[in-house]
Formats: C-alpha cells, sequence, structure tokens
C-alpha cells in the first residue's frame, strides 16, 4: 500500500442508509476500508465519483457532514504466535485488556486454495460422540455446521467437540454471541487449561449486527496463518452463521437488491461458500477445520440459509430432542458427514461402515413403526422389537452425552442387532455376521 | 485498433467501462491494475458505457483504470494435450499456476508448447476438405486423436500439402490448405474456438438410440440413458448426487469424460483428481485420468468464470466429438451456473423472473443441453456428446425455476428422493417419478432388443407398474394397518421391495456391487422378475416379512459375490431352496 503524506478528508456525504453512506470522492479502490467520525466503513460500489461505503458500527448518529477518511487498504489482521490466547472483536483489537498484537498485516478474505494444491482429507477427528464418529465421522479440512434450533445446547457441544479434538489451535468466530454465551466458552476453555490454544474474534449481541461480517474472514486469516505458516491443525468455529447470514441480507437491502429467496441476496451462495471454503488441507500438514452453527427456525432446513449452507458444508449435524429417552441426539437421518467415507473402514475397524447404515436402517424402521403405533394398528413382533431396538440404540449410541471409543461403538451396535434381531433382518455381509456376531 | 476505455464504476464484479471505440458483446477485455491485469468479458453495452462482468475478485480497481478491448469472445486452445489436465473456468491449466493459493491475473496456457506429439497423415494432397475433416492423427492417452480442418474455416478447402509422419509440435505446421480463391493457409495442430458457439461441423444429427452403460443398474435397467442422450440429477443436499455423478463418470463406457465441477465444493475435486490416477478405466485398464478432463471452478472460486466453465466444458466435449469419439460430460452443479446468472442479472438491474432468476433462463438452458447429442461426421464417423447436469434444488423444491427449465430440456430425469436417501436406499433414484425418453424410442427399442434379447423394455415397464402396485399397498397398509389389507397385498409390497434392495439399490463403496455391466444386471433382473411372477403361499402376514427378507438378504449376497463364481452360485442354490419352500405348486 503506498503511504500518503497527506489524507484527503470528505466531510460531504449525500445518503445515509441505517447501514450505507454514499458520497463523492476520487481515486477510491473497490472494497478499500474509510473512516467516518471513527467508525469503520467499506467501499461497496462506485458510480463514477458517487462512493458507496457499508458503514460497519452501523450508520446511527452520523452527520452529513461527517469527517470521511480512506485508508487505501482493505480490512486486515496483524498475525504472528502472539494471537494465541488472545480475545478481540471483529475489527482485531484486544478485548481482553492486553495490548495490540505485533507482526504481518494481512489482508483478510484473500486468495482461495488452487484446488490441485489441495490435499484429501484423511484424518479422523475423533469426538467420543457416537452419533458423530459412528455415524458421521468428521475430518480434519471439513466443514461442516451443527443444524439446531435455538433452544438446543448447540454451543456446548461444539465446546465440547473442540476441545476433544486434538487441534493445535482453536479459533473462535462468534457472531451475535449473547455476552452470556460468549463468557461460557471462555470459561470452558480456560477451565479446560486449553486458553494459550484459543483465538476468539467476538461480536456480541451489544455490537452492531453489520460488524458480524468481519468477524468469520478475521478468524480465517488467523487459522490461515497458523495452518500454512506454523503447519498447525487449526479447528474454527462459527457461531452463529444464521446471524452472519442476516447481516449480509441487512447490507444487501440497503444497497436496493433485488431479494432472491427469503429474502437474503442473490449472492448468499457464493457469499457462504468463500468463508467455508476456507477449509481445506494443506499439502504440508496443516490444515483447517470449520465447525459452525446455522440456527434453524422450527427445524425448517429449506429456509434459504440452512438451504445454501448444506449445498456448501460437508455435511451437517443435526441436534434434535428425542422424547422417547428425554436426550438431545445427533439425528442419523438428517444428520451427514460426507468425508466420513474417507476415514470408515479405513482408519478406523472394516464393520463400520456396514454397521452404521444397518444400525441407521433399523432405525428407520422402528420411526415406521412408531408411526403405526400412533395411527392405532398393531404392531407386529418385528415392530415391537425395532421399537425396543431404537430406545436403545438411541441411548446408548445416539446421545450427546455418550463419550467412548469407536470400537466401542461398533461392539455396542453388534449387541443391539444380536440382542433385538436375527442375522437374515441384519443383511450384513456374511463375512462380517461371520466375525462379529457373537450370541 | 483495439478499442480502449476506462473503468467509471465498481459494483462487486460488475465494472462500467466508458469506452472510445466499438465493442461487442462478449468480447473480452482486460482491466490493467499496477501489478495484474482482470479478465473480464462484456455483458451489455449502452452507449458509451459497456458493462463487464470480471472473472477475478475487483478488489482496488479504482475509477480511471484503463480497461483494453480485445476483439474476440471468451475462446478456449484445441489440440493434442487436453486430457488429463485441470483446467479451471477459461481453460488456465491449474497445475502450471504457482502457490498453494490461486493469484489474481494468473492465467496459464492450457497446452503444452514443446511437447513432440507422433503425427500420422490421414489426408493427401489434393484432397477437398471442409471445418472439422481429419488431416491426420496423433496418439493421446491411447486414443486417436484427429487434427482438424479448424471449425472456423467456411467452404471448401483444397490440400494442398500434409506433413509427413514424424514428431511436432502443436505450433509446427502440419498441413497447407487451399481456399477458393487460391490463397494458402497453414494449419497446426492448435485451433481456437469461442464457447459461447455450439461446433457444428457434422453432417447429421439423428435421435440417439444407444445405450451408454454406467453399471449403475437403476439408470442402465430402469431408465436408460444413450450415447449423445441428456439427463439430469436433481436432488436436495444429502441425497448423493456427487456419488452418483462420479460413479458415472468412473464406470460409464465412455472413450472420454469431461467434470465441470462447477461452483461445488473443493473437496470433490480433489476426491477426483487424487482417485483418478489410480483407478483403472474398467473398459480398457488403463488410468480413468487418462480419459478425463476436469473443468474445477469450485465455489469459492469467482463467480462469473463458474458461467464460462460449463461452456468450456461442453466445447472441449464438441471437439472430441467431432474426431468420433463417445464423450460423456457431466455438470455438477447447473444450479450454480444458473445462480451465478442471477447474480450478475441483479447487478445488472434487470427485472427478475421467478425466484429472481434472470427471465430467459429457461432458453439459456435448453441451448445448453441442445449442445449434446449423437452425430454422424462429414466422413460417415459417429461421435457422441452425453450430457448429465445436476440440479440443486433450493430447499429440495422441484417446482423451483432450474429443476422446471432443466426439465423441459433434459430427456433423462433422476430424481432423488429426500425420504430414500434418509432410509440410506441408495442411489436414491425414485424409481416411480424417474424416467427416460429413451425408454419410448422405436430406435432404442430396435438396438436394446438385438442387445439383450425383446421384451425387454416390456420388462423394464412391468417393473416400474410392480414398484407403483408396491407404493400403493404400501400406503393403504399405512392406511389400514397390517392386518387390515389381504396378505396378498403383503405379498405384492414385498416383491416390489425385492426389486427395490436387489436392482434399485446398489452400494457405490464395494467393489464389485459398484459397477454391474448389463449382462448381469439382466440375468439378475429377470431372476428377480421371475420372483415376482411366482405365487407363494402364506397363512398371515408376518410370514411374509419374514421370508422376503431372506430372499432379499440371498440375492443381495449375489450381488455381492463376483459374478457367477462359486460364491454367487452358492447363494444362488440356496435362494432356490428357499423359493421352493413356500412357492405354490
Amino acid at each position: 500500500m503506498a503511504t500518503k503524506a497527506f489524507q484527503k478528508i470528505y466531510t460531504k456525504i449525500s445518503k445515509i442508509t441505517k447501514a450505507t453512506c454514499t458520497l463523492k470522492a476520487e481515486g477510491i479502490g473497490n472494497d478499500e476500508l474509510a473512516e467516518i467520525d471513527g467508525r469503520l466503513a467499506q467501499v461497496v460500489k462506485i458510480i463514477g465519483e458517487e462512493v458507496t461505503l457499508q458503514v460497519f458500527g452501523g450508520t446511527e448518529g452520523i452527520p452529513t457532514n461527517a469527517e470521511v477518511v480512506f485508508i487505501g487498504k482493505a480490512p486486515t489482521l496483524k498475525v504472528s504466535d502472539q494471537l494465541a490466547g488472545r480475545f478481540f472483536d471483529a475489527f482485531g483489537h484486544p478485548i481482553d485488556g492486553g495490548p495490540e498484537v505485533e507482526g504481518e498485516e494481512r489482508e483478510i478474505g484473500g486468495p482461495s486454495v488452487n484446488p490441485v494444491r489441495r490435499k484429501q482429507p484423511s484424518e479422523l477427528i475423533a469426538t467420543g460422540i457416537a452419533g458423530i464418529d459412528l455415524n458421521n465421522t468428521l475430518v480434519s479440512g471439513q466443514k461442516i455446521p451443527f443444524f439446531a434450533d435455538p433452544d438446543q445446547p448447540y454451543n456446548q457441544v461444539m465446546a465440547m467437540v473442540a476441545l476433544r479434538a486434538k487441534a493445535d489451535k482453536i479459533i473462535l468466530g462468534g457472531m451475535g454471541l449473547t455476552n452470556d454465551d460468549y463468557l461460557y466458552f471462555k470459561n470452558v476453555f480456560d477451565n479446560a487449561g486449553a486458553l494459550d490454544r484459543i483465538i476468539s474474534f467476538v461480536n456480541t449481541t451489544e455490537n452492531p449486527p453489520v460488524e458480524r461480517l468481519l468477524v468469520p474472514d478475521m478468524a480465517l486469516t488467523a487459522a490461515e496463518y497458523f495452518a500454512v505458516e506454523k503447519n498447525e491443525s487449526v479447528l474454527v468455529l462459527l457461531t452463529d452463521m444464521t446471524l452472519f447470514a442476516d447481516a449480509l441480507s441487512i447490507v444487501s437491502n440497503r444497497m436496493d437488491q433485488i431479494p432472491s429467496k427469503d429474502s437474503m441476496p442473490g449472492s448468499l451462495y457464493s457469499d457462504l461458500a468463500k468463508i467455508y471454503e476456507k477449509a481445506v488441507q494443506f499439502p504440508d500438514g496443516g490444515s483447517i477445520t470449520i465447525i459452525a452453527v446455522t440456527t434453524l427456525s422450527g427445524g425448517d432446513i429449506t429456509h434459504a440459509i440452512p438451504d445454501n449452507t448444506g449445498y456448501i458444508t460437508e455435511g451437517q449435524l443435526f441436534l434434535r430432542r428425542d422424547t422417547d429417552i428425554g436426550k438431545v441426539i445427533v439425528d442419523p437421518f438428517r444428520s451427514l458427514s460426507r468425508l466420513k467415507q474417507l476415514v470408515i473402514g479405513k482408519k478406523t475397524r472394516e464393520d463400520h461402515p456396514q454397521v452404521m447404515n444397518t444400525a441407521v436402517r433399523l432405525f428407520a424402521d422402528a420411526a415406521n413403526a412408531k408411526t403405526k403405533l400412533e395411527n392405532g394398528f398393531d404392531l407386529t413382533d418385528y415392530d415391537e422389537r425395532t421399537l425396543a431396538y431404537a430406545k436403545e440404540y438411541s441411548n446408548k449410541l445416539l446421545a450427546i452425552d455418550v463419550n467412548i471409543g469407536t470400537d466401542e461403538m461398533l461392539d455396542t451396535g453388534w449387541e443391539l442387532f444380536v440382542k433385538h434381531f436375527s442375522k437374515e433382518e441384519v443383511g450384513i455381509k456374511q463375512e462380517l455376521v461371520d466375525k462379529y456376531w457373537k450370541n | 485498433m483495439a478499442t480502449k476505455g476506462t473503468v467509471k464504476g465498481i459494483i462487486s464484479n460488475l465494472v462500467i467501462v466508458e469506452v472510445d471505440g466499438p465493442v461487442s458483446q462478449n468480447e473480452i477485455a482486460y482491466i490493467k491494475l499496477p501489478d495484474t491485469k482482470l479478465m473480464s468479458e462484456v455483458i451489455k453495452v449502452m452507449g458509451k458505457n459497456t458493462y463487464i462482468q470480471v472473472f477475478e475478485s475487483t478488489r482496488g480497481v479504482k475509477v480511471g483504470d484503463p480497461v483494453e478491448f480485445m476483439g474476440y469472445m471468451l475462446e478456449v486452445s484445441l489440440g493434442p494435450g487436453i486430457l488429463s489436465r485441470n483446467y479451471d473456468g477459461l481453460q488456465n491449466d491449474l497445475d502450471k499456476m504457482e502457490g498453494v493459493f490461486l493469484k489474481r491475473g494468473d492465467y496459464t496456457s492450457a497446452l503444452d508448447d514443446e511437447k513432440l506429439w507422433d503425427f500420422k497423415p490421414l489426408a493427401k494432397a489434393d484432397d477437398k476438405v471442409a471445418a472439422a475433416d481429419w488431416l491426420g492423427e496423433v496418439d493421446e492417452n491411447g486414443q486417436p486423436h484427429k487434427i482438424m480442418v479448424p471449425f472456423v474455416f467456411e467452404g471448401v478447402y483444397t490440400v494442398k500439402s500434409v506433413a509427413e509422419k514424424g514428431q511436432y509440435k502443436i505450433n509446427d505446421e502440419i498441413a497447407v490448405l487451399t481456399n477458393s480463391d487460391g490463397d494458402d493457409v497453414s494449419v497446426t495442430m492448435v485451433q481456437r474456438w469461442p464457447v459461447k458457439q455450439p461446433i457444428k461441423a457434422y453432417r447429421d444429427k439423428p435421435r440417439p438410440f444407444k445405450l451408454l452403460e454406467t453399471g449403475v443398474r437403476t439408470i442402465d435397467t430402469i431408465n436408460p440413458i444413450v450415447e449423445g442422450g441428456t439427463g439430469f440429477i436433481p436432488g436436495p443436499f444429502g441425497t448423493g448426487k456427487t456419488v452418483l455423478q462420479h460413479a458415472i463418470s468412473k464406470q460409464a463406457e465412455a472413450d472420454i469424460v469431461v467434470i465441470a465441477a462447477c461452483g461445488e465444493r473443493a473437496n470433490e475435486v480433489v476426491e477426483i483428481f487424487t482417485e483418478f490416477p489410480e483407478l483403472e478405466d474398467p473398459h480398457t485398464g488403463r488410468k480413468l485420468m487418462e480419459r478425463t478432463i476436469i473443468i474445477a471452478n469450485t465455489s469459492n472460486m469467482p463467480v462469473a468464470a463458474r458461467e464460462a466453465s460449463v461452456y468450456t466444458a461442453m466445447t472441449l466435449a464438441e471437439y472430441y466429438r467431432s474426431m468420433g469419439l463417445k464423450v460423456l460430460m457431466m455438470a455438477d452443479s447447473t444450479s450454480r451456473w444458473a445462480q451465478a446468472l442471477r447474480e450478475m442479472s441483479n447487478r445488472l438491474e434487470e427485472l427478475p423472473g421467478q425466484d429472481a432468476f434472470p427471465v430467459d433462463l429457461s432458453a439459456i438452458i435448453a441451448n445448453f443441453y441442445a449442445r449434446a447429442g449423437f452425430v454422424y461426421l462429414n466422413n460417415g464417423e459417429t461421435g457422441s456428446v452425453t450430457f448429465i447436469g445436476t440440479v440443486s434444488p433450493a430447499g429440495g423444491n422441484l417446482k423451483e425455476p432450474v429443476t422446471e427449465s432443466t426439465k423441459k430440456a433434459a430427456r433423462c430425469f433422476y430424481a432423488l428422493q429426500q425420504s430414500r436417501a434418509d432410509g440410506k436406499r441408495y442411489p436414491a433414484i425414485n424409481p416411480i417419478d424417474s424416467y427416460s425418453k429413451y425408454l419410448e424410442y422405436p430406435e432404442y427399442a430396435e438396438y436394446i432388443s438385438e442387445r439383450i434379447g425383446s421384451g425387454w423394455i416390456d420388462l423394464v415397464n412391468e417393473v416400474k407398474t410392480i414398484m407403483l402396485r408396491g407404493q400403493e399397498v404400501s400406503e393403504q397398509i399405512n392406511i389400514l394397518g397390517d392386518d387390515g389389507v389381504p396378505v396378498e397385498y403383503h405379498v405384492r409390497f414385498w416383491k416390489s421391495e425385492v426389486i427395490d434392495f436387489v436392482i434399485l439399490q446398489q452400494d457405490a463403496f464395494d467393489k464389485v456391487d459398484m459397477l454391474t455391466p448389463i449382462e448381469r444386471q439382466e440375468y439378475m433382473l429377470r431372476k428377480v422378475m421371475d420372483i415376482c411372477h411366482s405365487d407363494f403361499e402364506f397363512e398371515n402376514f408376518t410370514e411374509v416379512d419374514t421370508y422376503f427378507k431372506r430372499i432379499i438378504n440371498h440375492l443381495k449376497q449375489m450381488n455381492y459375490s463376483e459374478f457367477e463364481s462359486e460364491k454367487f452360485k452358492k447363494y444362488e442354490e440356496e435362494l432356490a431352496s428357499i423359493l421352493k419352500e413356500r412357492m405354490a405348486a
């Protein structure tokens, strides 16, 4: 960036909306940052001399004669080892009372990885939760969100997963986090003695919503530093991406863009993909894994936000309360890990794929039996058995409070098959039945 | 002199340029920045203002930056050395780029200028030739790569000379042609062609009729696609679109496979990069990568290049078709391409159609699908481009504009169904809603009865009827209860389940089951249909479940065993005795 001897100050704002300001200015680059009376803003549109800025802190109280100074560069973050253990706001300023971080200044939202330079993810991430490890195994370099209604304990599950996964760095990108949840994360990481591995960029509900747009890029710029320069495995937690998308729609709305489905901007898919695709396995060993949260309204996954997310991410983990056992489970029907094929039966025991599929299929049979029961029909003996099986399966394997190794999960699966079904009903490849079916 | 311009406005990747001379629609332009230049395409002209979409990030572009117009449209280089390459949407060779991250403005050449090719002449002096006629050939990964009269040549030319058999580089002169005015033109092994225009240098495009084997039973048997046919696979996320696409691209009996990864996940492309060089083509025994071309514009790569990527892929496919080859092109996903059109239409402030898509979406999709096809070349040889696209319907709703528009254009419809995927019934293609129009083609009926035997199509239609009746029964049982319907209804339902589990479902991750040659498909279908045609005797409905589950289990074990192996025969014999238990006399 060229250093300027003096900076021109503009004082004539011609248009102000809730999220944007427009003024006449010259020689301005697209995406460039500006300060409006000390508030950070970014160029989003230039037509001739008219420059439109998106104001991260909101435009409340901005006068038409506010002082506007263009900074001549896109948003940046200073990266170095000093980031570790620190808490920052959406602009990368410390909020933990510590000093500013010294280091190399990098533009956030940098270029994409050349697909031919990526490596195929192959490291299993064990979480101890069978609903994840058995049915939806996670792999380093993956990107996967929790789909959950706001009343589900997604932040707790995410914190648990983060701590059990053996990552070198955990980077938390909090968007519209309540102050309580922010303190919860801080507390959990502190108690686990993991604080020096954690870096947080937090926008709480007390901060202006448009600021959130910076959080994922900040978190991922820090992640790229540790994954590329230090070859570390980095786990990035993004919560809640629904609030991020809401902020996108606020800005596009103020810019008079034609909304597409669910009043989201037409570019939602590309905007989200740019973030999630930062998940990568680098050739030199470093990796970025993204676990995100997308809150749903009433479990509706057809809404534009979860829908676009589902098409981008490598699966989703769907949390729901199972009323039969009174616990939160990882729903085996709606959840999916697309990368599990790379590790199951390869890094785990050979029977993993078939046990996983059969267990879920039988659980589906139980769901049918339940429908029959609710409709007042007699159940067959098979139906009865599937129901008994489903309850145990839910309790011993799907519940999020399970914490066991993968072999133990598979053994539990076989135990349940033997207990409730015949070999024909299970329909697993004969070689595996011969080996693992123990009466 | 080339037209020049200066930047007047920037809205994301749409840039408004004031120009000093003539420009044409879809012309390529470069925005010059101090350290690099950004490739763009003209998409709208309003007086002096020309609107260009930039194939890169426009970060730092300023009003006043100079723009240069090139006078040509987006083109690809066609010549030997395209196979096994990994290109981006603009045909830049991704492997030639340095560093882990993509650099803005880093454009690399598509072909290798230095490589020597063994050239063999096919034409001789005084031959009369026209565009796309074969002048010679080189061996490219075991395929005869024809060197053709450039597609842009109009009229008839006379061959003045053709290079002798020997080794040549792509830019060496391999022929001199004389046009009707008596002027000599030099021809090399490379030619360029604008991607948005179809290559039409063939004699005739008849209705396609030859089965294109994919090894996927629910496609080949139930809803077959043909060489030069079109099909599409819509499905909500998580229903197995990509697994199915990969299975088809691995197994299909094609000479060349072009894969356009259009706005999808990078790791899916990485899977192809990693696996294809290792996996063997089941038909030739060579490595799969040798017959594959990948166009990767993943979802985090620039949006405007996403639109270009499908056209680039189709042009490469058409090029190989002109050599008399069987080309399969897959695009995953065409919805992302439609979304790229939507983003741009939105920035141009055009009046939106349904769901804010451009109003001409339907026409754009139809034109694109029409580029596929089976053709007779000028020399009487045949070639084909079979196109299968996936569609990612928003919210899983098949009534959305991209699915609806594609349904009008494609002849095969493979509807992936959420509930089948939830029940792990893969591939989750719904057997009742899906269709292949080719089953109705008399040309196909004739071809398939020669290949498999007569009555095949009747058998396939019967399968569909059984599936439909099975579904009806299942709905009745849900309403009336297990004992509210006669026992024979249960038998009817379970017969449809046998077809579902044994024919429709297929394990894409099992070495044997993943690929079923048509002969084996025929064998298994006839076996299953014999069971469906038989009468069984049961006392009550609970017996029906258990009995059919045993049958299904044995047939599945057969699917998992090598065809006609000891193991296969063992299960077949056991099955025969199970059948005898209840078969009515």
